[in-house]
């Protein structure tokens, strides 16, 4: 399958008062035509910003791209100008964002937050895109899609707000959708319905999905490929199998274990990884998990290990990726 | 929502009354009244007996419960009885002001609005770029420039740019006629009182609009407008302006209370008779009756004011719901 998307050494940057923030310090991975990507990692290690990257969002003051290419369906991304971008938001690429609490505007009602999309980039009149907005409601599973067009984002609940982004973020059928956490603020059992319900959208619509999340359980059930980040760098990359089963990171292990498994004996314990991310304005000049890691050896606080291959479409940041292999795993 | 109106008319009673009373009681602690600044202001003798008929005659020997009593009595009656020092029917009196600064205050506000919205919202869109400090000073200058001093500018220049362009020196007209008879010529006099106060007025309305819109811009909401391939145009008028009035429309709600008695320089410069000069001179000649109406209906005004951002409040903000 051909890649829509491909993020080549991208390098986004804030350059605050503190100090120049390398948030997104030379990632590549690419998406296909009708994939599910998942982008995973601990807070702060660049997730967020390396998603708004690819639709130009990052706001600027402070922050840039500044190295790098996006390539999306043969154009180059950072090379449009403004007009040109804005006809890839929200028409081909479309973005669903972690907070469903301020994410919708609250003094616009709903009907009119999905009808303005159809209007800018369909050209719709105002009876086709109400029709349509009902359509759109009614697909993402809200009941009584036409009275809600003239509801408020107060009306409805955390769950049902984020149907309606979903449903905004599907209005001009793109051809790639980026969740950003699509249901870190809402209800465990919400969560698995909103999930669900992307992955049964996308997969009818063949539209690409890049899941953002913190969660590994999430990755396993809905991802076809997974990169994991950390401080900045995707320091591991494969399917979902070769993650879930087959981990080749410390940090990945980490995350793993940190994370309840239905394959392990329910009373394993869970053990959040000790320590904290680095400060991504300082960084050293060996690997950036090293003070946290189990298994450094001298080389890691010397030299930043490079992402080498583990097996066919699985790669791992890691200098003892391979001389571990089995150990790591056993250790866990 | 009607049973809101309802009660926050009737909730305006006590808020009146209580009004009514400090006003009433605070006159009275000015020492001297309206008898003896009238007949012995310019410092002659005057036989005490005349004041005291006098007082006798405007009432203010009764025991002050009795004089309180009469001006609330008036208050139901609608009867704001006459002034202690002309002795001319309030009412009248009033009207006769009250139409001029009304526009004055009016158009002011006008003005107002019209500089601090464009402005401040290019000044956030366009910040810390040159476009933002010229639109910040400028609103610094109004701040810092007298309303009186920009009119007497303002005056000055007319004479001197008509003296040279029609070889005439014009000013504008000095006795009011109502916009509903000559229109041309009610605007022409009030037009340059309403620039001068409109711009002062504007300065706190800029910032606040620019700083409310900056506010609103780093919301989630303009993001996800953003990502949807809007217009910034779009953006700013549709997603973030209106999220950004609900502090600016309390500006304007205050200082419009404010500015339809509080003109008293302005109206001297430009030798208006508002109620801002009435003001002043009841105050001077101790006009129990006279001031104690004009405070009253500035509170009025004020509270009404009050109630009118209130329900504009909500009507901007859907998530706003009075019960
Ligand atoms: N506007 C900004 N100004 C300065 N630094 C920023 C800004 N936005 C993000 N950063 C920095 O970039 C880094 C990456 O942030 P990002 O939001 O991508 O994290 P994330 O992985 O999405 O985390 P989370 O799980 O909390 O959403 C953080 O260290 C953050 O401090
Ligand atoms: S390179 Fe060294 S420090 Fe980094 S993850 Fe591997 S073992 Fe740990
Ligand atoms: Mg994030």
């Amino acid at each position: 399958m051909a890649a829509i998307l491909e993020i080549e050494n991208l390098q986004t940057q804030f350059f605050t008062s503190a100090g120049t923030v390398r948030a997104v310090d030379g990632i590549t991975y690419s998406v296909n035509h009708g994939e599910t990507v998942a982008i995973v990692g601990e807070s702060g290690c660049g997730k967020s910003v390396s998603a708004l990257s690819i639709l130009r969002l990052i706001p600027d003051p402070p922050g840039r791209v500044v190295g790098g290419h996006i390539r999306f369906m043969g154009l180059d991304i950072l090379a449009l100008s403004d007009a040109e971008i804005r006809k890839v938001r929200g028409r081909r690429i479309a973005m669903v964002f972690q907070e469903p609490m301020t994410s919708l505007n609250p003094v616009l009602t709903i009907g009119r937050q999905l009808t303005e999309t159809l209007e800018h980039h369909l050209g719709m009149g105002r009876e086709a895109s109400n029709a349509r907005a009902v359509e759109l409601l009614g697909m993402v599973g809200i009941s009584d899609p036409q009275r809600r067009l003239a509801q408020y984002p107060h009306h409805l609940s955390g769950g049902m707000r984020q149907r309606v982004m979903i449903a905004m973020a599907l209005s001009c059928e793109p051809e790639l959708i980026i969740a950003d956490e699509p249901t870190t603020a809402l209800d465990v059992t919400i969560q698995a319905q909103i999930l669900e319900l992307m992955r049964d959208l996308s997969k009818r619509l063949g539209v690409a999905l890049i899941i953002i999340t913190h969660n590994l359980g999430v990755v396993a059930r809905y991802a076809d490929r997974v990169n994991v980040m950390y401080a900045g760098k995707i320091i591991e990359q494969g399917s979902a199998l070769q993650i879930y089963h087959q981990p080749s990171h410390p940090y990945t292990l980490g995350l793993l274990n940190s994370v309840p498994r239905l394959d392990r004996p329910r009373q394993a314990k869970l053990d959040p990884i000790e320590g904290q991310p680095p400060d991504l304005t300082r960084l050293g000049a060996g690997c950036a998990f090293q003070p946290r890691c189990r298994f450094a050896v001298t080389r890691c606080a010397q030299e930043i290990p490079p992402l080498e291959t583990v097996s066919e479409g699985h790669v791992s940041a890691c200098w003892r990726r391979d001389d571990l292999g089995e150990k790591m795993r056993d250790a866990s | 929502m009607y049973a809101y109106i309802i009660k926050r008319l009737i909730l305006m009673i006590p808020t009146l009354f209580g009004a009514a009373v400090l006003v009433f009681v605070l006159m009275r602690l000015v020492p001297g009244d309206v008898c003896e600044i009238k007949m012995a202001g310019d410092g002659a003798f005057v036989d005490p007996e005349a004041i005291e008929i006098c007082r006798q005659n405007l009432g203010l020997n009764d025991p002050v419960y009795v004089q309180f009593g009469q001006v609330i009595w008036g208050y139901l009656t609608f009867d704001l009885g006459t002034s202690m020092w002309t002795g001319r029917d309030i009412t009248h009196e009033i009207g006769l002001r009250f139409q001029l600064s009304l526009q004055v205050a009016f158009m002011a506000t006008l003005v107002a609005i019209l500089i601090a919205i464009p402005l401040g919202t290019i000044s956030a869109i366009k910040q810390d770029t040159w476009i933002d400090y010229v639109v910040r000073t400028f609103s610094i200058a109004g701040i810092a420039m007298p309303s009186f001093w920009l009119g007497i500018m303002i005056i000055l220049g007319l004479l001197i740019t008509t003296q040279a362009w029609f070889g005439d020196p014009w000013m504008p007209p000095i006795v009011y006629v109502s916009p509903f008879e000559d229109l041309a010529g009610n605007l022409s006099q009030l037009i340059w009182p309403a620039v001068a106060t409109g711009y002062r007025y504007s300065a706190v309305a800029t910032r606040m609009t620019r700083s409310t819109l900056l506010e609103v811009l780093r919301e989630d909401y303009v993001r996800t407008a953003r990502a949807k391939g809007l217009l910034e145009r779009v953006i700013i008028n549709r997603h973030a302006l209106k999220n950004a009035m609900l502090p600016v429309v309390t500006i304007f709600g205050i200082e419009f209370a404010f500015l339809i008695g509080g003109l008293v320089v302005t109206e001297q410069v430009f030798n208006l008779n508002g109620l801002g000069k009435l003001f002043v001179e009841s105050v001077e000649t101790s006009d129990f009756t006279m001031v104690q109406q004009l405070v009253m209906l500035v509170v009025v005004i004020f509270v009404f004011m009050n109630f009118l951002v209130d329900l504009l409040y909500a009507w901007l903000d859907p998530r706003i719901r009075y019960a």
